[in-house]
């Protein structure tokens, strides 16, 4: 933060573009209406107001980001309220994604509420603000500001994953997510002290400047910093070796939050990891990059092999979801426009596939949340073509199959590292792809069997239904024509940070 | 003129979906009048665009649908060009496939997959539209797969009999090593180019060397001849037309099997650069022409003798691609379309008045109970054997006028080819349709019966056109007609040396000579029998034993290299190897399971000690 | 009496390491709570020392942020805690191993 100038009489306030921070404004207000009309009204909120609430709320969002999207291409990109919130392509784009995940995972939700009997608007009301916390750190442009995102995100999220009542396995997986969050918050926070200690600032704009223009003697305090901010984000992406927590959470955790989670933390977090190592640390990319190197081989390495050990539904995407944090890595890795760019289109690609993943699986699991195994799978496709089929293309989609979204976004990150000399890094993580393969075509194989299993049919309700829809067509569409996202996601990047 | 363009594509494709989605709703009649009337509205589209063009001054037009694939130095658009060559091509293939689609509806009437055999050809004219007016050499090759694709599918219609799918299968291997020479002529010309788009090949295709020049149009000759069944690649094309028979008149005869064609004129401006390449071009179709007609002779099978007609008469069109006849090319095509499907469909409608009988031996005498087909037919017949004043006759003669200025030994090659068309022609025509009556046992003994109007229907177009297709080009008007329309398209076009009329009317008298003769040896010869071992040598229907031969040579040799790898390489080197390296990554995946023990303080010590990790190797760094 | 700043920071790092190894050792989740608490603590130390070294203000100002979070944090984690004891009637973590593998 910089500082608020003091004159004697009237206190001067930094300025503020209200555009800027409406999206936050809209999620957080939502979120508040639903807390007070919990508190106040007699008769509970209805699951259906709770959802109308915040599919308006993010749809709203989504309204938002046309218009500052405008406001860029008219004036470009701007920082607001003393420079620590920007508005650029990349936040925009990524606003966008947090909306559309929390609109898809809320439908999903809905249903899966109703089917679990749960009454109340607090599951609404959390997605909100956890969602508010993505937005912040898509936009933050400040140490402190990332950190308060971070936290409005995960204090969101801790809550969520303990929702389900009835299954232990879910408080236990949010104590350890709590404990372990915490603990990559306090990490986190120390880095930015140190690194506010080594610059003199918290803005990533005044030390990106700081750093351009000295040349540091004691470099130490500056790089255990942003070691250890390093490290918090690699908890939030879930990179090897700050991983351990994801399987267990995802496992445990409701399966509607555990695919909102997978999606908009995974926004968040990138969008602000990309803005801490390429805006403000971008001078300092020959220390960062063998560092991100060893995440990315450990993080796709790893994710692929374990997942071909899983049995669990849940568990198994958890472990595809770490190997895919490790290709969106390899973006900002390459740290050019165009690896900037295709961790963007990686991103916008992958949080809709993964919602609507963890949709079928809400489904398969049914009553009581507990049916993952990957048996659950064996001849779905025969028994219920669509649903089947659905399933089908968002897991070759998350392998990585041509003419799904998931094709272009690997195949973007990988030339983009190739272009920088990545080589042997693209082609490991390209060996961890085949790996992986091995897992989606078993699971996607199984949903074709024809071998006879006892199975009640899946009803499949109509916001559910709509969401699973809405990510495989964007699975194909991007798959099969990538070309104006691309442009998009190029567009945004460019308009990076004033 | 964007709009409507596009259209042509879209609306297929929208047919597509119409009876994907609405499929169950809709009865079979519906299902089939939806299919036929999008393609007809295509068609219509098709027409507009070609007025269109015609009252502009520039008759080139790209149109710009959105960017496709644009990654580094590669920009692919998904544009269409409209040109005289893509518009022509769009006409016949739109204005065919309405017709066949009609035809369909009365063939397929009652099959169980009816919807499915719908959903294959609306999406066939979708790739081969695709294909014909790509702007670009990608998005060519999406069409050109595409309807390799429809192709397979509708081959192995019927797949539940074995000859079938495995027919489909061998149509799929084969057509994939032609793509092969595509894929490798796109890889060509982009390192030495650095564009796909036809127009951008086309400005810098002065730049290339004739070797590469050469590797690009030999490249190309692979596809076409996968495609389009030439030698040596030519022998799928008789075991597809298991598939229906409407499926063998759109796919198999009148428009897929020409896109080989179609791509090598496209091509034409690289061709001009490798004249050894042409010449490749030029032998390839010539004795495809030959060996397949010779091969027709002794078919029993009325649509294998047709199969083989049209490998012939492709070749034909080959050879007039290699002595730089582009148009004569193209209008052979066109021309064949028209009789070829007319004689497919025929050939339909007297099978399905025979209860599905194919065997030239189960025939005879048909002539008074198709009324319609038989007059039809007849037309179809003579067109093809090269009488004039029909179709056939002119677009023939173009081609074998082209190629006795560039060749003589190959217009010898020709002209013996054209004796034998008229030859097999006729063999199948009288032991169809004269002769005496060897169907009853087919047919229970009842009478066969016409087929109904939506399948006489096209049969009567076709036969129209057959009749008049010979005014596209007449060779007095050549400025003015299909040549002179389609010459803005062609890079270079061999110069015709200024011909005397005389020796033009020689040429002709020659073409018509040599299809009397064909036609009254086999009338002659086939009015009284119906088989003989002779005349119908074994060497001929097998196909020259080319099945053996690539059984001896490729089939066997590859099956023990199979039982070899499967026994040594497989079990030992790969299993091992890859087995070991599963297991290995299962191991040490087991390994690092271990590590996510359920405990939070171990996964708490992880982090820490991934954080001491890269704290020390920062500081270290710094000293 | 003048104290070196970097006395203070060595303290924080030194209360920072205290949570840290509190967090792997012990056994109870609420004191583990209490260590992630430490180490927040640390951290506004290391950011009030630095603040005033640079004379800048806003490394103050973040250490109510830091505050408001922790305090925050307490509420929710205090929360699941009693979630998790209600059910056990123990708050040890290492009786939290049903997620594994």
């Amino acid at each position: 933060m910089t500082t608020v100038p003091v004159v004697s009489s009237s206190i001067t306030i930094p300025s503020i573009h209200y555009l800027a921070i409406l999206p936050v404004i809209i999620l957080l207000g939502a979120s508040v209406v639903l807390v007070f009309a919990t508190a106040l009204v007699r008769t509970k909120v209805t699951q259906f107001v709770a959802s109308s609430v915040t599919v308006a709320a993010s749809v709203a969002v989504l309204v938002v980001t046309y218009f500052q999207w405008r406001c860029l291409d008219s004036s470009g990109p701007s920082t607001t309220i003393a420079h620590a919130i920007v508005l650029d392509g990349f936040s925009v784009v990524a606003t966008g994604v947090v909306a559309v995940s929390l609109l898809m995972a809320t439908l999903v939700a809905h249903d899966w509420a109703l089917r679990e009997r749960i009454v109340g608007a607090e599951y609404q009301i959390l997605a909100l603000a956890a969602s508010a916390g993505a937005v912040l750190m898509t936009q933050a442009n400040d140490l402190v500001v990332i950190f308060l995102g971070l936290e409005i995100l995960s204090l969101g999220l801790y809550v969520l994953v303990a929702f389900d009542r009835h299954r232990h396995t879910s408080a236990e997986a949010a104590l350890k997510y709590f404990l372990l969050g915490g603990f990559a918050s306090a990490i986190f926070i120390y880095g930015a002290a140190l690194v506010y200690g080594a610059t003199g600032s918290t803005n990533l704009s005044t030390m990106s400047y700081f750093l351009a223009s000295n040349v540091l003697t004691h470099p130490g305090l500056l790089y255990a910093g942003f070691a250890l901010l390093i490290v918090g984000f690699s908890f939030k992406i879930a990179a090897v070796p700050f991983h351990l927590w994801s399987p267990d959470v995802y496992e445990g955790a409701p399966t509607p939050v555990t695919g909102f989670m997978a999606s908009i933390v995974k926004v968040g977090a990138f969008a602000a990891f990309v803005r801490v190592l390429i805006s403000a640390l971008g001078t300092q990319i020959d220390t960062w990059r063998p560092i991100l190197w060893v995440l990315v081989v450990l993080t796709t390495v790893v994710g692929a092999s374990v997942a071909l050990l899983q049995r669990n539904a849940k568990r198994m995407l958890a472990y595809s979801s770490i190997n895919h944090a490790g290709f969106i890595l390899l973006g900002i890795w390459a740290g050019t426009t165009r690896g900037v760019a295709s961790t963007l289109f990686y991103i916008v690609t992958y949080a809709p596939t993964v919602v609507a993943t963890f949709a079928v699986v809400t489904l398969v699991g049914g009553l009581g949340d507990e049916n993952h195994s990957i048996g659950g799978y064996r001849g779905l496709a025969r028994r219920q073509p669509w649903l089947g089929a659905s399933m089908c293309v968002l897991l070759l989609s998350q392998l990585g199959a041509p003419l799904t979204s998931g094709f272009y976004a690997k195949y973007s990150v990988l030339a983009s590292t190739i272009d920088v000399g990545g080589s042997p890094l693209a082609l490991i993580a390209l060996l961890s792809a085949a790996i992986a393969a091995c897992f989606y075509l078993r699971w996607s194989s199984a949903l074709y069997s024809d071998e006879p299993v006892e199975a009640t049919r899946i009803v499949v309700p109509l916001s559910t239904g709509i969401v699973i829809g809405v990510g495989v067509a964007m699975t194909l569409v991007f798959g099969i024509w990538p070309g104006p996202l691309v442009t998009l996601c190029q567009h945004a990047t460019l308009l990076f940070t004033p | 003129m964007a709009h409507v363009s596009t259209l042509i594509v879209i609306l297929p494709l929208l047919g597509y979906l119409l009876v994907l989605i609405n499929g169950s709703r809709l009865t079979e009649r519906q299902i089939g009048y939806v299919a036929t009337g999008v393609v007809g509205l295509s068609f219509v589209a098709s027409v507009v665009t070609f007025v269109l063009l015609l009252h502009r001054h520039s008759r080139q037009v790209t149109v710009h649908l959105f960017n496709w694939i644009d990654v580094g130095t590669l920009h692919v658009p998904a544009a269409l060009l409209i040109d005289p060559l893509s518009i022509t091509m769009c006409l016949f293939v739109t204005g065919i496939s309405a017709l066949i689609h009609l035809y369909s509806i009365g063939y397929m009437h009652g099959e169980k997959d009816y919807k499915k055999f719908f959903l294959y050809l609306n999406l066939f004219v979708f790739s081969m539209l695709t294909l014909v007016l790509a702007n670009n050499l990608v998005l060519t090759f999406v069409g050109w797969e595409g309807v390799g694709v429809c192709s397979y599918w509708l081959v192995s219609y019927y797949f539940d009999r074995d000859s079938a799918s495995s027919a489909g299968k061998k149509a799929f291997i084969y057509n994939r090593v032609g793509d092969v020479g595509l894929l490798l002529a796109m890889f060509l010309l982009f390192s030495r180019t650095g564009t796909l788009t036809y127009v951008g090949v086309f400005a810098r295709a002065g730049s290339l060397s004739p070797t590469v020049a050469t590797l690009v149009v030999l490249a190309l000759l692979l596809a076409a001849t996968g495609k389009s069944a030439q030698i040596p690649l030519f022998n799928w094309l008789p075991d597809a037309m298991e598939g229906p028979t409407p499926v063998s008149a759109l796919i198999h005869a009148a428009t897929m099997v020409t896109a080989g064609v179609y791509l090598l004129v496209r091509m034409s401006p690289v061709l001009a650069i490798s004249s050894s390449g042409r010449l490749t071009i030029a032998i390839i179709g010539g004795v495809t022409a030959f060996v397949a007609a010779t091969i027709a002779t002794s078919q029993k099978d009325i649509k294998k003798v047709l199969a083989f007609s049209t490998v012939s008469q492709i070749g034909y069109m080959v050879l007039a691609v290699g002595v730089g006849a582009y148009a004569a090319a193209i209008f052979l095509m066109v021309s064949h379309a028209f009789f070829k499907a007319l004689l497919f469909l025929g050939s339909g409608s007297v099978i399905h008045a025979l209860n599905g009988e194919q065997d030239l031996r189960k025939m005879g005498a048909l002539q008074r109970f198709l009324p319609l087909t038989f007059p039809t037919f007849l037309i179809g017949w003579l067109t093809i054997s090269g009488v004039p004043p029909f179709a056939g006759f002119w677009s023939k003669g173009d081609v074998l006028t082209n190629v006795f200025e560039h060749n003589k030994i190959l217009w010898v090659l020709g002209v013996v080819t054209a004796i034998l068309t008229a030859y097999y022609m006729s063999r199948l025509f009288v032991l169809t349709f004269r002769g005496t009556e060897r169907f009853r046992e087919v047919t229970h003994g009842h009478d066969p019966h016409e087929s109904p109007w939506v399948m006489t229907l096209p049969l009567v177009v076709l036969a129209v056109l057959s009749v008049l297709g010979g005014l596209l080009d007449l060779p007095w008007i050549h400025h003015d007609s299909l040549a002179g329309f389609l010459s803005s398209t062609f890079g270079y076009v061999a110069p015709l040396h200024a011909q005397s009329t005389l020796s033009q009317y020689g040429l002709a008298a020659v073409d018509v000579a040599a299809a009397l003769i064909g036609l009254a040896a086999a009338i002659s010869i086939w009015r009284s029998r119906t088989e003989d071992e002779r005349l119908t040598p074994a060497f001929l229907e097998h196909v020259w034993y080319w099945d053996d031969f690539y059984d001896a040579t490729i089939g066997r040799p590859l099956e023990e290299l199979a039982v070899f790898s499967d026994v040594v390489v497989e079990d030992e080197v790969i299993d091992g190897g890859v087995m070991g390296l599963a297991v290995g990554i299962s191991r040490s995946a087991e390994s690092v399971r271990k590590i996510q023990s359920g405990f939070v303080r171990h996964y708490a010590l992880a982090m820490m000690l991934g954080t001491a990790v890269l704290v020390v190797f920062l500081v270290a760094r710094v000293s | 009496m003048n104290v070196p700043a970097s006395w203070y920071l060595i303290l924080a790092a030194v209360l920072f390491g205290i949570g840290a190894f509190g967090l792997l050792t012990r056994r109870s989740a609420l004191i583990m709570f209490m260590c992630i608490e430490l180490m927040l603590n640390a951290v506004n130390l290391t950011f009030v020392t630095f603040a005033r070294t640079l004379s800048d203000i806003g490394g103050q100002a973040t250490v109510f942020f830091v505050m408001v979070v922790a305090a925050a944090e307490v509420t929710v984690g205090l929360g699941i805690v009693v979630a998790v004891f209600r059910r056990r009637s123990s708050t040890s973590v290492d009786e939290l191993s049903e997620l594994k593998g």
